[in-house]
């Protein structure tokens, strides 16, 4: 389908569709096996300038939005969503600078990351919080021009690998959700350390690890947008960064159906090759419609995002759950193609069914996904009476 | 430091076609790309840069296509791209393209390093950089897989040989000729393509350069091509079957009827 990209975005979309053919796709087996991080690719991809495709030019980017940003996200992950996650989850830590930071702050670290010299992530998980962000135990306790962060953020991506982190503490417990603020701290702080480097079913080739403050001491002028503001720091990038996910699942899916297709097409059974069975035929028929109506959903809320429309929390919810559910069951569909093989290592389909799982996962599960967009539709409706 | 890439168009090695009547390479239909070996040297060029600071300047001789060859060096890091293109270029040889070649540098002027691909893997003659030496009266190195040291009027590298690689040192300006061994060409950047998009690639014919009609094109090869064929393919293969000891002994068999002599 042609999306009427603009010639700049189309350029994007090539050479990333380029490093993820010519220099992520011949490694991704082994990052896979290896759970090794991509280092190398990280720094194609800073030479390529894609760190700086949804970074405004006075920041050192290229003054794209969230759509150029999915371009990336969605041609990596064609190729392997471990390494796509690595790009975007530095756009994760990074949006909310973007979006909250101080002139200071933006200048400070948005033009290392935009060049891709220094990776950014994001850390609000921890053991007993996820969905449910009031579970965040980690304080920070305000002592003169610092606050003191204490506690054990989990699941990090990007955790020991960037430099740069957005962290989501409690400085005042009795607020409730307005008792939550946000800082950027520096991986070179003292008391930050990194915890255990987590062992996944997919994505392995990312970072995924705790990020542990003992009496890690910030100066306040690190706190992002004012204090009791990390609620709304973390929801509003959220908002701006669940496309990114969708993107992610349309290129595992795309991957998916592209190996899919050619091996059905080549795969004798019978006599023919098993492409010719409708059985087959009406699997990779529904897998491409279901992967071009997922691309055209997140291609739509990227374009409505950047656009400058207000609100978008129920698009954004959307484009991500319908997405991921669609990688889900496309890689399914996939390793069902191949059959027997699919199921090997030896192919690449399982590895895109293991990466899809995720994306259903993260960034907000997608019961949440779906609890947001329920509330968003009881509002509208609500207010029709 | 000036540098001086010299490229070529050769058609993509997956895609040739030859036309059947008159035994010659399709390039209507063939796809077309950078010599593989001028991408070390454009990248080579663009390390230089990046040490030393200056200008790189990629030239061509060809067809007005090669243009878009040209933009590409600049996507990943090149100034500036030049253009030979002229009707009284064509048909050149080796000897003859060196001849344009050094019209078209002494032009541009200012040059301290002159880099070119050892060899186009459509002629695969590898002459057309020591000829443009010649031609330019200065010392040339070929084969270049390390640069080992450069300065201001001197150079040390390593050229590769069948068995190792000799150290040569020389004077500067020089020309010098790359394997693939000296480096891995970056991919283009998105600041290098959108500078690419907005390039104009100047046009320069014979009478820009000043070049002599009878040193140039078909008029100053000395080589002519007579018969050009595609080698008839009359292989027949056989297909043994059966248990692998089976088949050796079968192949043993075949090989001892053909008469040919099976070292024990």
């Amino acid at each position: 389908m042609d999306y009427f990209l603009t010639e700049e975005q189309q350029m994007i979309k090539e050479l990333a569709a380029r490093i993820a053919d010519e220099k992520v796709a011949p490694v991704a087996r082994e990052l896979d096996e290896k759970e090794e991080f991509p280092y190398e690719i990280m720094k194609i991809l800073a030479e390529s300038d894609l760190f700086g495709v949804y970074i405004p030019e006075e920041y050192g980017g290229l003054g794209g939005g969230i759509t150029e940003q999915c371009l990336v996200i969605e041609e990596l992950s064609r190729a392997c969503a471990g390494v796509a996650v690595s790009y975007a989850a530095s756009g994760l830590g990074c949006t909310p600078i973007l979006l909250f930071g101080t002139e200071e702050q933006k200048q400070k670290y948005v033009p290392d990351i935009a060049a891709g010299k220094k990776l950014a992530a994001f850390a609000l998980t921890e053991a007993n919080a996820g969905s449910d962000v009031s579970g965040i135990q980690t304080m920070a306790v305000k002592d003169g021009d610092y606050y003191i962060l204490n506690g054990t953020k989990q699941w990090i991506t990007n955790g020991g690998e960037a430099d740069v982190y957005v962290v989501l503490a409690v400085t005042n417990r009795s607020k409730g959700s307005r008792g939550f603020s946000a800082f950027i701290v520096e991986k070179d702080t003292p008391g930050l350390s990194f915890g255990k480097k987590e062992k996944k079913l997919g994505i392995r080739a990312s970072a995924t690890r705790e990020v542990i403050f003992t009496d890690c001491r910030i100066p306040k002028e690190n706190i992002l947008g004012k204090e009791g503001m990390g609620f709304i720091v973390a929801m509003k990038n959220f908002d701006r960064t669940r496309p990114g996910i969708g993107a992610q699942a349309v290129g595992i899916a795309q991957g998916a159906l592209d190996y899919a297709a050619s091996y059905a097409h080549q795969r004798y059974q019978f006599g023919q090759p098993i492409s010719s069975f409708q059985a087959i035929q009406h699997m990779l028929a529904d897998m491409a419609t279901q992967t071009e109506a997922a691309r055209a959903l997140v291609y739509a809320t990227a374009r409505m995002i950047d656009a400058g429309a207000k609100d978008f929390s129920k698009e954004s919810s959307m484009a991500k759950v319908f997405a991921s559910d669609v990688a889900m069951k496309v890689t399914t569909d996939a390793v069902q193609i191949l059959g027997g093989y699919g199921y090997m290592r030896d192919y690449p389909v399982e590895k895109m069914m293991r990466d899809a799982k995720i994306t259903q996962i993260y960034e907000g599960t997608n019961q949440i996904q779906r609890n947001i967009i329920a509330l968003e539709l009881i509002k509208q409706y609500a207010s029709k009476k | 430091m000036n540098i001086i890439v010299c490229i070529k168009q050769v058609p993509a090695t997956n895609d040739v076609k030859i036309n059947k009547d008159t035994n010659t390479l399709v390039r209507d239909e063939a796809q077309s790309v950078i010599n593989p070996f001028d991408t070390y040297a454009v990248e080579e060029g663009v390390r230089l840069k990046e040490a030393t600071g200056g200008k790189i300047t990629v030239i061509s001789m060809g067809i007005p296509k090669v243009a878009d060859i040209l933009k590409e060096c600049i996507a990943v890091g090149a100034d500036d791209g030049i253009l030979l293109s002229d009707r009284a270029f064509a048909g050149a040889d080796t000897l003859a393209t060196s001849a344009a070649l050094a019209a078209g540098i002494n032009k541009i002027g200012d040059y301290d390093i002159i880099i070119c691909g050892k060899q186009a893997i459509d002629g695969d003659t590898g002459q057309v950089g020591p000829e443009l030496a010649e031609r330019l009266g200065i010392p040339h190195i070929t084969c270049v897989r390390k640069i080992e040291e450069i300065k201001e009027d001197y150079i040390r590298a390593q050229r590769m040989t069948d068995f190792g690689y000799e150290v040569i040192e020389c004077s500067l300006p020089a020309v010098i000729t790359v394997v693939k061994e000296i480096n891995e060409p970056r991919l283009p950047s998105i600041k290098g393509m959108m500078k690419a998009k907005k390039a104009v690639i100047p046009v320069w014919t014979a009478d820009d350069v000043g070049a002599d009609k009878d040193k140039i094109g078909l008029r100053g090869s000395p080589t002519k091509v007579i018969k050009t064929f595609t080698p008839e393919i009359n292989i027949n293969t056989e297909i043994i079957d059966g248990a692998p000891e089976e088949q050796a002994h079968k192949l043993v068999e075949k090989l001892l009827q053909l008469q040919i002599k099976v070292p024990v």
